[in-house]
């Protein structure tokens, strides 16, 4: 397989080290893996009380090393103490929670409809565990977007390999240290490293692949888990568009975009990537992004304990570099040292300027002009379908165009990044933005494998006897009759009885009426 | 003769007009396949007897049939699949409307297969036409009159704007698949699912494979041994064995061993006859090249044959087979058979019967023969599988309501009814919020303070029993 260079990563070539350690180094994957598949194999996985002990302890760890995490986050990315529950951990604990109280549930047999032939069998479906699963997590949310993966992971009853992304190098190690504290060690392993020991784990076998990152690296992925015959969950990114009509309180809608787009510096995935507006509302939306990052981050951000970092040099320059050939409205000052990039707006981006060209994945917001919805659909189509697609209007018309000839991962109308926080959202990419969805039910269902189950007894053998050879045109005409008969739709039946429940009840009334108001008096 | 590219850019082109997008438009389409049919259902039955000797029995059942059962069922319910489902909220969004969308992906790729040649490219069309998209059809080049059939017809019920067929070999089916598509479905082999994995992996392009294996028939305990015999080899010798879910091989102890074969001998002569070659219910392996496959992996087989083992190259007839006293090692249980031979392997108890399946690659489909439910049910906790029938082979795959696919080796993804629909849809979560409650909104803008994450912390630890999910940003 090709060397991969990651996002932002540096490439460390095999020759650099040597081969023994290097073939040391492949011994160790495949040895956590092994152990791995041992611990899944023994069977303690499967209990629904080892589960819930395991999301309870997990629950305990980011409860009780909350101070160690923040202070990881921030030496990651100069992340607030204050980001640290409300970005990673919240979210974290309201999933487990919700995986806790809510297994018995997901986990027994669900049954579906049968038909005449199945009426007295027992027709369902039971969600089981994969196996191993690989989770690859990302550094811009290092916690969460390890972690939630693997409360599905456990919820659904596999072991699973949990690989954090070396990028954000001082989570990673403390989630190296913590993990085996609280869990399972055999059963749910850290492996840290770059490209050479994710690659390592890539050649290995696993019953599902978990990866979060960028679409580049998740076509890799892909392509390693097709030798394996391996399903995927690929959540991946793209350019968000963000449309502000002018029929809008655009006030409130620059505040929102604000938080939603400066938060983390603008390191997440379904930041609202750029904005689209007439060239009329362009300068008011500039005041108000401005005035509100103002309110947020001070007159310096650099000095706002609230204010964020770009995770390394190499994102930095990568960055920086984007603002080529723009026009800054607001901000576009940085330091190096720091990896500080101050909140930055670009005013009348052309589409073909090269800060349109990759995800930004950083605190510079373009503005594109446009002059009616109609542009803003078809710009927007014309692209790779993104994570996120966000709209600001007050007109219902307007929305209902961009919901219904647009297509995205997912959709807010008039806010941004909140549907994150609804567990019972699906939440994944499509297309070039990512493949599988999760978060809260949807993980456990992402990670289990939902197995149909027809229970039949060797009783009324005279019903089968009709699909049986040899042919007769009497026996197939049975056979279509019972085994395969043409099923009316619920909504039909539904409505059939409704119809005769009206009449009846009708009936019912008619006759009532007769005779309350018959004369009395023959 | 349009080339591929031209075909897929007239395809693309018309998926973006929107045109398939209304329901009214998919309604017409789903019926405009039912009279395909209909009106031509001896045309089908004589082109899939040509192409494998298909007894008009299996043929209506298991492919006209069943597809006319997921279109009537899909037609039916097509509406109320394509309306949002709304979700529950949590507190900061208790005013907004959450919910789910189902959009079409775009232009969708299915290649079929050739032992259901009509069943295999149109039970998953029927999905993807009903969830909007665009498809193109591939069906097998081996079963070759359906492919002739289906390209003929296709173009003539269908919108020849949104739906193609392109046929071909291997070749083709190379070339077409380093174009982008937006889903791809395929049913056939591993060997085949790798090459299509990794290069759907080149687009992101997500995928269904729907696979094969060893499917495993346990048989064990207590049971009416006719009963189970009969249903045994009805599964089992339904299309010459040809068929994903056919049981591959019984596991079962010498002395069920002893009672199951004249029970299975008794019910293969009342199916077919003394002589299954000149049964009219009895098909025939679909080439030359199969037929030398099955007939080289008997000859190279250790076991003993009870049954048949005999055949007729020119009629590529071969008769029901069962084989016993095979080792593990066998080369009838190195590959999956896909034919008319039924291997008994004995086993000494239960938890070996399960070992034995547990050491192998996860099967389409796994089978227990057992009056004792206490057997089934240990077996579905300890094993895993596609799918799972007990006292019976094949039919749970055509309930709509479940959902029909595989697990690791056997495939990913799965349809038949609302989950074909579910396969090529995307499920998109929205979000619409008002402009209100900006105050709760201002509690998570910066600049932070210990007061206004206390007042969060608040709000999503005042947890009653019950309430879960709740979260305020």
């Amino acid at each position: 397989m090709d060397p991969v260079r990651p996002r932002g990563g540096v490439w460390q070539p095999s020759t650099l080290i040597s081969f023994s350690q290097s073939q040391e180094r492949k011994k160790m994957e495949k040895q956590v893996v092994d152990v791995a598949r041992g611990a899944f194999n023994s069977g303690r996985s499967r209990p629904l009380q080892y589960r819930k002990q395991q999301l309870r302890a997990l629950l305990r760890l980011i409860r009780e090393r909350q101070a160690d995490i923040a202070a990881a986050l921030k030496q990651d990315l100069n992340r607030s103490e204050f980001d640290t529950p409300l970005l990673e951990l919240i979210g974290l604990e309201k999933d487990i929670k919700l995986a806790e109280s809510k297994l018995s549930d997901w986990t027994s047999p669900q049954p579906v409809e049968k038909n005449l032939l199945t009426i007295s069998d027992d027709v369902y479906i039971q969600a089981e565990p994969l196996g191993v699963v690989l989770i690859i997590g990302a550094w811009n949310y290092p916690w969460a977007l390890t972690l939630q993966p693997l409360v599905g992971a456990i919820a659904a009853g596999n072991a699973a390999v949990v690989k954090p992304s070396e990028l954000s190098k001082n989570s990673a190690s403390l989630l190296k240290e913590l993990l085996p504290q609280y869990l399972d060690k055999e059963m749910y392993p850290v492996v840290n490293g770059g490209v050479p020991e994710t690659q390592e784990l890539l050649r290995q076998r696993f019953d599902h692949i978990f990866y979060t990152g960028s679409s580049t690296v998740g076509k890799v992925v892909m392509e390693a888990a097709a030798r394996h015959l391996t399903p995927v969950t690929l959540e991946l990114g793209g350019k968000s568009p963000c449309y502000i009509d002018k029929d809008c309180d655009i006030a409130v809608a620059c505040r929102r975009i604000t938080w939603g787009k400066f938060t983390n510096c603008g390191q997440t995935c379904i930041a609202p990537d750029y904005i689209l507006c007439h060239p009329s509302i362009q300068n008011r939306v500039i005041e108000e992004i401005r005035l509100t990052l103002l309110e947020f981050y001070g007159e310096d951000p650099k000095t706002s304990p609230d204010y964020s970092r770009i995770i390394n040099q190499h994102h930095f320059e990568r960055v920086l570099a984007l603002m080529e050939g723009c026009t800054v409205a607001v901000g576009g000052e940085s330091d190096k040292t720091l990896c500080y990039i101050a909140p930055t707006i670009l005013k009348d981006v052309l589409p073909h300027a090269r800060v349109m060209q990759e995800e930004i994945f950083g605190p510079v917001l373009p503005i594109i002009t446009v002059s009616d919805v109609s542009e803003v659909i078809r710009f927007i189509n014309e692209r790779e379908k993104p994570l996120a697609l966000y709209v600001f209007s007050s007109d219902k018309r307007v929305i209902k165009r961009m919901l219904s000839e647009t297509t995205s991962g997912g959709v807010v109308v008039n806010d941004v990044i909140m549907h994150y926080t609804v567990s019972s959202l699906p939440f994944g990419g499509v297309g070039n933005s990512g493949m599988g969805k999760y978060h809260g039910k949807h993980t456990f269902d992402q990670l289990s494998h939902h197995r149909a189950c027809l229970i039949k007894s060797l009783a009324m053998e005279s019903l089968n006897k009709a699909r049986y050879p040899p042919l007769t045109p009497s026996r197939l005409h049975r056979a279509r009759c019972f085994m395969l008969s043409r099923l009316c739709s619920c909504a039909q039946a539904t409505c059939a009885w409704a119809v005769i429940a009206t009449i009846l009840a009708l009936g019912l009334l008619i006759a009532l009426l007769v005779v309350l108001l018959k004369d009395p008096v023959a | 003769m349009e080339s591929q590219k031209q075909v897929i850019e007239r395809l693309r082109t018309a998926f973006r007009s929107g045109v398939t997008t209304p329901l009214q438009f998919r309604l017409k389409q789903l019926e405009a396949l039912l009279s395909l049919l209909e009106d031509n259902e001896p045309q089908i039955l004589e082109a899939m007897h040509k192409d494998l000797a298909k007894p008009k029995f299996e043929a209506v059942l298991s492919e006209v049939d069943l597809v006319v059962n997921d279109l009537c069922h899909t037609i039916s319910n097509l509406h109320s699949w394509m309306q949002p489902s709304y979700v529950g909220k949590n507190l900061a969004t208790k005013f907004d409307d959450c919910f789910v969308r189902r959009e079409p992906l775009g232009l969708v790729l299915i290649i079929g297969a050739w032992n259901y040649p009509l069943q295999l490219i149109v039970a998953p069309l029927i999905g993807a036409i009903a969830a909007g998209n665009c498809a193109i059809l591939k069906p097998s080049e081996i079963s070759k009159a359906t492919e002739q059939l289906l390209s003929a017809l296709i173009p003539k019920y269908l919108s020849q704007e949104c739906y193609a067929v392109i046929c071909g070999g291997a070749e083709e089916t190379k070339l077409l698949l380093e174009n982008r598509f937006d889903h791809i479905f395929y049913t056939g082999s591993q060997a085949v699912a790798r090459s299509i994995l990794q290069a759907a992996a080149v687009y992101l392009t997500p995928v269904t494979l729907e696979l094969g294996g060893k499917c495993p028939c346990l048989i064990y305990g207590r049971l009416d041994i006719k009963a189970g015999a009969k249903r045994l080899v009805w599964a089992k010798f339904f299309n010459v064995g040809q068929s994903c879910v056919a049981p591959d091989y019984v596991l079962c102890t010498t002395e069920m061993r002893d009672a199951l074969v004249p029970a299975i001998r008794e019910a293969l002569e009342e199916f077919y006859g003394p002589q299954a070659q000149q049964s009219p219910d009895y098909g025939r392996i679909i080439t030359d090249r199969h037929y030398d496959r099955l007939m080289e992996l008997l000859g190279k087989s250790e076991g003993k044959v009870v049954i048949g083992g005999d055949g007729a190259k020119e009629d590529r007839y071969m008769a029901p087979t069962v084989i016993v006293d095979l080792k593990e090692s066998d080369a009838l249980m190195q590959e999956e058979i896909f034919g008319p031979i039924l291997p008994i392997i004995t086993i000494e108890s239960l938890d070996q019967g399960i070992s034995f399946i547990n050491q192998r690659e996860k099967p389409l489909a796994l089978y227990v023969f057992s009056d004792e439910s206490q057997i089934v049910t240990t077996v579905l906790e300890r094993t895993s599988s596609g799918g799972f029938c007990s006292n019976d082979g094949i039919v749970h795959m055509t309930l709509p309501g479940l959902p029909f696919g595989g697990v690791g080796a056997s495939g990913m993804g799965s349809y038949h009814g609302r989950w074909t629909f579910e396969t090529f849809s995307h499920r998109r979560g929205c979000m619409l919020r008002g402009w209100g409650l900006e105050r709760i909104s201002m509690l998570r803008y910066p600049p932070y303070s210990e007061r206004r994450l206390g007042w969060l912390r608040w709000a999503t630890t005042a947890k009653k029993k019950g309430w879960a999910g709740c979260s305020v940003m």
